[in-house]
């Protein structure tokens, strides 16, 4: 790791922080209130707000677990140089691309 | 008069441990129970010291499966059971029995700019520097290392990445990145920002657990990363 993955890992880290914390509390609110499917994408349908913030989510988290295997990879495996670079992009992309559909599916269908 | 069971490693990578049947004596060190075999049992032992006061950072061993520094460690403290298990430094290559390679270790040194890059010459009057100050006091908090290579046995993250600098060559790196009279700050801070320096440190704290003078290099190490990221976000790394 060099200093700008270290920056983005722990930057991307701290911006999950409130994040997951939000998410958890739209959870916990869902379940006490017995919301059905229907009910939660009456609220998230069209709405800029939740598009954004688990866009946000989407990408912090890309970001940070894609950094994070890269570095596993390298004191794990043989891997070295371009190899880890590649699997840390693959990586990313193929979360970020299952998250956004994730939003999608949530915000805009 | 009692004895202790001491199991030697012998050979190379891949020697094995011989047992050799070692008076116990008060006040004894592991360093002279290794001394001792050498001297009476088998002359062709191969191991290094110097000093044996603790200075000179040259007879580190692993004894019962901890680095140590054997001229300071009294049998008395490890023995187990009425054992001990003497080995070479892990993470560095065996040359022969108790003696490890130290050539890496040093090399990281270099590839850390561990090495003084002064502003001024030796005709230039010596510079005054108030032990007071701030990066003086952090200076100095980190300044007594021996280079034993103990807390670069002891480190994981040395284990697992052959690139990483290491404890050691990333505490000097934050001795003299504290130090006001050096000149080399710019390459120092882009060689442990790069891949391999203070960035792959996991904070496992097995250098300060172990250092035998009670240094801290996880916290020089932390300094390094805060000065680092400060200086990219400033734009002046790479």
């Amino acid at each position: 790791m060099n200093v700008r993955l270290y920056i983005l890992q722990r930057g991307s880290a701290a911006l999950m922080v409130p994040l997951v914390l939000l998410h958890l509390g739209v959870i916990f609110y869902a379940s006490a209130r017995g919301l059905s499917a229907a009910d939660i994408f009456a609220r998230t349908r069209g709405s800029l707000f939740w598009g954004s913030f688990y866009a946000a989510f989407v990408v912090a988290a890309a970001t940070h677990a894609a950094i994070g295997v890269r570095s596993i990879a390298a004191e794990w495996t043989s891997l070295r140089g371009a190899a880890l670079e590649v699997l840390m992009w693959s990586f990313g992309l193929l979360l970020a691309a299952l998250g956004f559909i994730a939003v999608a599916a949530v915000v805009l269908a | 008069m009692a004895e202790i069971a001491v199991s030697l490693w012998r050979g190379k990578a891949d020697g094995n441990y011989q047992l050799y049947r070692v008076p116990q004596r008060d006040n004894q060190t592991v360093l002279d129970v290794v001394t001792w075999v050498q001297r009476n049992a088998d002359p062709t032992l191969t191991y290094r010291f110097a000093c044996r006061v603790g200075m000179c950072g040259s007879c580190a061993m692993t004894v019962n499966g901890r680095p140590r520094w054997t001229c300071r460690t009294h049998t008395a403290k490890v023995i187990k059971n009425g054992k001990l298990e003497i080995g070479p430094l892990a993470n560095l290559p065996i040359i022969k029995d108790l003696a490890c390679d130290l050539e890496p270790f040093f090399e990281k040194w270099q590839a850390a700019k561990g090495v003084f890059a002064p502003r001024l010459t030796r005709v230039d009057a010596i510079e005054r520097i108030p032990p007071s100050t701030a990066p003086r006091l952090a200076a100095d908090a980190a300044i007594e290392c021996i280079n034993c290579a103990v807390c670069y046995a002891a480190c994981d993250t040395v284990r697992w990445n052959p690139d990483y600098l290491g404890p050691a060559a990333l505490n000097r790196a934050w001795t003299l990145l504290n130090d006001v009279r050096d000149v080399g700050q710019r390459q120092r801070l882009q060689a442990v920002a790069a891949e391999g320096g203070c960035h792959a440190c996991h904070s496992h704290q097995s250098c300060q657990q172990h250092c035998p003078n009670a240094l801290n290099p996880t916290a020089s190490i932390a300094g390094l990363k805060r000065h680092t990221m400060t200086a990219y976000l400033k734009g002046e790394l790479e």
